[in-house]
């Protein structure tokens, strides 16, 4: 039933981030070192048998597998930063008005932004042949025996307007620029959001819509290019033209799981107390409804390199699907993030109760992350891969870094962006 | 049906007073038969105890319907009635069969949910619509009470009830 009268909540409450809560995200952060520890030493120690005399003579160091874990959660970490940032400039550009008390929660998750993109570049410096075998210069040379005409045809892509296997400055500008613009983009709403505190009226909402429309159109063209060359360039030779919409939606999903598993959290510690099952309710369905669009360009993918067989394409799924490492994810990746989305928040009810949203959220995370496990790995390590106290180690490492960072960000300023205009609109919000 | 031919109808001006008018009326023990109005009232049907709909379960089982019957078509046809090779795959390719089914899902689950609702809303091609009062169609909202149903109550009093909660005008009205 329609509310009546006024409502009288608190609008400049904070988040206030506790030592014990600090000390639980750094319990996590320590664990998964720990684990990541053992995991190098088991990497150190244990004998890869096989791996002398493997592809060219390439022998397998443990670092290389640290690398790829270090590449994975970069990305993925990434994507959770930057749509939180897309989340937020939808809504603007949407004129949403449901959302309003949720804004800040969005917009704290580009706080990793800065991080990711230092960490990003450090990993690719770090990493470089062991990750790319596009930074190998002899691919470029045609006097070489190793030389690769399909990969000389693609170097100016990397490697323009320097000579192909010197310095990849056009691929390091390109990673510069995103991250750089999406750093200005996530600080200059922050900025419109604080003086729209300070001042109010309506003028600051028309300023933040139409600053969300620059960013979507910068966003639309860098979330795809940012797919090719960070992911679809680690197997150099393979190409899909929906890799980058494909990388997006995996993106999309873990962004909106981690704004609606902060969000229950902070309803759960008594904060924005007028975000109520609606508001949940429709953040679930953003959850079900773009599981299902990564399910979709996913199959898509899938299908039409399966039904058209064309070799050059079809090596991409068989690295995967006949290998015994990575084998058995593809299907764990289809189960947790398409049938389990789909089947249990598909009635009403299981999208407006927190508990349900907790757990499907929470696996949906992991299942985002298997993903790109599955577009990092099996193009970088091969059969020497697979999940082990390397992976989940530094996957726990990474989360509970940018738990830190995404809180600490939102303790800084008030919770709620207490004179956005359709604040009033919100409260009434029934679906 | 014999029961529910003789009415009283509440007439109602504004969509806040027949909410709390709703409210008013169920509570005093009157049972609603329906509420008309010109436009969909935010909460009417919240405030008249309505149950949610079961349509969504129909659309599901329609759903269910359309996958297996594309599957088992799909398999009929390309495994079993004639076997044929597409593209050097095994006549059962299930990855094929994907974008049919979804199709087939979609198609039922929609036409079955229109077909449920049809049914169910006595939507017929030939259903004679019975108009409580013309104006329900343009600026007034009727709620319409049937006497058989509140035999425990006193016409008059019902009337009081009506009135006392917001009605502009009390009539009765008639079905052959």
């Amino acid at each position: 039933m329609a509310h009546h009268g006024e409502q009288h909540y608190n609008l400049d409450q904070r988040f206030d981030f506790t030592a014990a809560t600090k000390k639980s995200i750094m319990t996590v952060l320590v664990i998964g070192a720990i684990l990541l520890g053992i995991g190098i030493v088991l990497a150190m120690t244990g004998g890869h048998h096989e791996e002398a005399g493997e592809a060219g003579g390439h022998a397998f160091h443990w670092y290389e597998r640290l690398y790829a874990n270090l590449w994975i959660n970069n990305v993925f970490f990434t994507g959770i930063a930057i749509v939180g940032v897309f989340f937020f400039a939808i809504q603007f550009a949407a004129q949403a008005g449901w959302s309003a008390p949720l804004l800040r929660v969005m917009l704290s998750f580009g706080n990793w932004l800065p991080i990711a993109g230092i960490l990003m570049i450090a990993t690719f410096f770090l990493a470089n042949h062991d990750l790319f075998h596009w930074t190998h210069s002899y691919l470029f040379d045609k006097n070489d025996p190793q030389y690769d005409s399909i990969i000389d045809g693609k170097g100016a892509f990397f490697y323009w307007p320097m000579e192909k296997g010197t310095f990849p400055i056009f691929y390091i500008a390109r990673m510069v620029l995103f991250f750089g613009f999406w750093v200005f983009f996530f600080n200059k709403f922050k900025k419109i959001s604080a003086q729209e505190d300070q001042l109010g009226g309506s003028s600051h909402w028309f300023k933040m819509r139409s600053w969300s429309a620059y960013f979507l159109v910068f966003f639309a063209v860098s979330s795809s290019i940012s797919a090719w060359d960070w992911v679809m360039s680690i197997d150099t030779h393979w190409f899909s033209t929906l890799f980058g919409w494909y990388v997006f939606a995996s993106w999309f999903v873990s962004g909106l799981s981690a704004i609606t598993l902060l969000t229950i959290f902070l309803k759960g510690r008594g904060y924005l107390e007028m975000v109520n099952e609606n508001h949940v309710h429709d953040l679930g369905k953003f959850v079900f409804g773009f599981s299902i669009f990564w399910t979709y360009l996913w199959f898509s993918q899938f299908l039409l390199i399966y039904y058209a067989n064309i070799p050059e394409e079809t090596v991409y799924y068989i690295e995967r699907l006949s290998s015994d490492v990575y084998g058995g994810f593809i299907f764990v990746n289809i189960i947790l993030n398409f049938f389990l989305p789909f089947l249990v928040l598909m009635t009403r009810d299981s999208k407006r109760h927190g508990v349900f949203l907790k757990v499907v959220c929470s696996i949906l995370l992991v299942g985002h992350w298997i993903d790109f496990f599955l577009m990092v790995q099996p193009g970088t390590l091969g059969h020497n891969g697979g999940i082990g106290f390397m992976e989940v180690g530094l996957f726990l490492v990474y989360g509970s870094a940018v738990a830190l960072v995404v809180l600490g960000g939102l303790a800084k300023k008030n919770l709620i962006a207490k004179n956005h205009p359709m604040l009033d609109e919100s409260y009434h919000h029934h679906i | 049906m014999e029961r529910d031919t003789h009415f009283i109808l509440g007439v109602y001006d504004d969509e806040d007073v027949l909410l709390h008018a709703v409210t008013e009326v169920r509570n005093s023990g009157v049972k609603i038969h329906e509420v008309y109005s010109p436009y969909p009232v935010h909460g009417l049907e919240h405030a008249l105890g309505y149950r949610r709909s079961r349509l969504p379960i129909a659309a599901f089982l329609f759903g269910l319907l359309g996958t297996s019957l594309a599957i088992t078509m799909q398999v009929y046809m390309l495994g079993i009635d004639w076997p044929m090779i597409i593209g050097g795959k095994n006549y059962l390719a299930y990855p094929d069969f994907v974008p049919v089914s979804f199709e087939l899902t979609v198609l039922l689950a929609a036409f079955g949910m229109v077909g449920v609702f049809m049914v169910s809303s006595n939507l017929k091609p030939w259903a004679l619509p019975r108009i409580f009062d013309a104006r329900s169609t343009d600026d007034k909202h009727i709620m319409a009470i049937d006497i058989a149903n509140n035999s425990a109550l006193e016409q008059e009093k019902i009337k009081e009830i009506l009135k006392s909660s917001g009605a502009t005008e009390v009539n009765n009205k008639s079905f052959e």
